[in-house]
C-alpha cells in the first residue's frame, strides 16, 4: 500500500529536481519555475501529514490551511517576480543570469 | 488511493519536473511543470485534500503557467546555447540534490511504515453537532453530510472554509492585504517612467 514513506519520497524527489534546477540552469525563468516546482513539493509534504495524521477522524486541516496560503504567496510571488523580470529585461536585454553579475563582489 | 494510481502520478510530476529542468526550451519547460503540477494535483486528490487539488490545477497549471507562457513570449526567449553550462556548477547541481535524497533516505528508513488510517466520518460528525439549533434541516452542512445515514462523504471544502474562517481569520486578512500590496507593486515596477521625471539608475 502508498503509506507515508512514498509521499515523502516523492515530495523530496521534485524538491531536489527542482533544487538541481535552480542550481544549474541559466536562464531566470526557468529558475524561477524551479523554484515554484520546489514550493509544491512542500506542500506535497504538508498535505501527506495532514492525510496521515487524522484528528477526530478527520485529515488534519491546518496543514491544508498552511497549504492555501503557500499557494497564495506563491502567486504573489510570481506576478512581482514577472515584474522584476520584465523591468530587468527592459534595462538589460537579457535574461540570462551570467551576464546578471553587477551585484557580484 | 490505489497504488497503481499513486505510481503513475508520481510518476508524472517526477517526469514533468525532470523534462522541466532538461528541455532547453523555455516554452517545453512550461508546458513540462504543467504535466509535474498535473500530476500532484491528482496526489493531493488521493490524499482526500480535494480542495487543495481543485486550487492546484486552478492557480498553478492555469494562472501562473499563463502568466510564465505570455512573459516568455513577450521577452521572445530563444533556445538557450549548451556553451552556457559549466562543468563545476553542473557537478553542483547534481552532487547537492543527491545528497539531500541520501540523508531523506536515511531519515525515511527510521520511520515505521504505516498505511494512513481509514477516515471516521460519523465519529467526526460529533464535533460539529450544536445542540442549541431545534430543528435538524437547520444543522451545518458539514454535521449533515458527515453524518449522512445511507452515504457518508468528506465535506472537504467546508472543513477547509471552516478552519480557514474559524481559526486563521487572522492571517487571511494578512494574506489579503500582502496581495493588494504586491497588485500596487507589479502596477508600480511596470509602469513606466513618466517624461521628465529623472530615469532610474541602471
Amino acid at each position: 500500500m502508498t503509506d507515508l514513506h512514498h509521499y515523502l519520497f516523492v515530495s523530496g524527489l521534485l524538491f531536489a529536481i527542482g533544487l538541481a534546477g535552480v542550481i544549474v540552469r541559466r536562464n531566470i525563468i526557468v529558475i524561477f519555475m524551479c523554484l515554484e516546482l520546489m514550493l509544491s513539493a512542500a506542500n506535497l509534504t504538508l498535505v501527506a501529514f495532514s492525510r496521515f495524521h487524522t484528528v477526530n477522524g478527520l485529515p488534519d486541516y491546518n496543514g491544508q490551511v498552511l497549504v492555501f496560503f503557500i499557494i497564495t504567496v506563491a502567486a504573489a510571488e510570481v506576478a512581482v517576480g514577472l515584474a522584476i523580470i520584465v523591468a530587468l529585461y527592459r534595462a538589460r536585454q537579457t535574461v540570462d543570469v551570467n551576464d546578471l553579475t553587477s551585484m557580484r563582489g | 488511493m490505489h497504488p497503481a494510481l499513486f505510481y503513475i502520478f508520481a510518476i508524472l510530476a517526477v517526469a514533468g519536473a525532470v523534462a522541466l529542468v532538461c528541455f532547453r526550451n523555455p516554452v517545453s519547460s512550461a508546458m513540462a511543470m504543467v504535466a509535474s503540477f498535473v500530476g500532484l494535483a491528482a496526489l493531493f486528490v488521493g490524499l482526500n485534500a480535494f480542495f487543495v487539488g481543485v486550487i492546484q490545477i486552478l492557480v498553478y497549471a492555469g494562472a501562473i503557467m499563463v502568466l510564465f507562457l505570455f512573459i516568455i513570449m513577450l521577452l521572445d526567449l530563444r533556445v538557450e546555447q549548451k556553451a552556457h553550462y559549466r562543468g563545476p556548477i553542473v557537478a553542483a547541481g547534481v552532487l547537492l540534490p543527491a545528497l539531500f535524497l541520501i540523508q531523506l533516505l536515511g531519515v525515511l528508513q527510521n520511520m515505521p511504515a504505516e498505511d494512513p488510517e481509514p477516515l471516521a466520518l460519523r465519529e467526526a460528525s460529533r464535533q460539529f453537532y450544536n445542540p442549541d439549533i431545534e430543528s435538524p434541516s437547520e444543522q451545518s452542512v458539514i454535521y449533515q453530510s458527515l453524518s449522512d445515514r445511507k452515504d457518508p462523504s468528506l465535506p472537504d471544502v467546508h472543513l477547509v472554509g471552516n478552519t480557514l474562517f474559524m481559526r486563521y481569520n487572522f492571517p487571511l486578512q494578512v494574506v489579503g492585504v500582502l496581495l493588494l500590496v504586491a497588485t500596487v507593486g507589479v502596477v508600480a515596477l511596470s509602469k513606466k517612467a513618466a517624461p521628465g521625471t529623472a530615469k532610474p539608475p541602471q
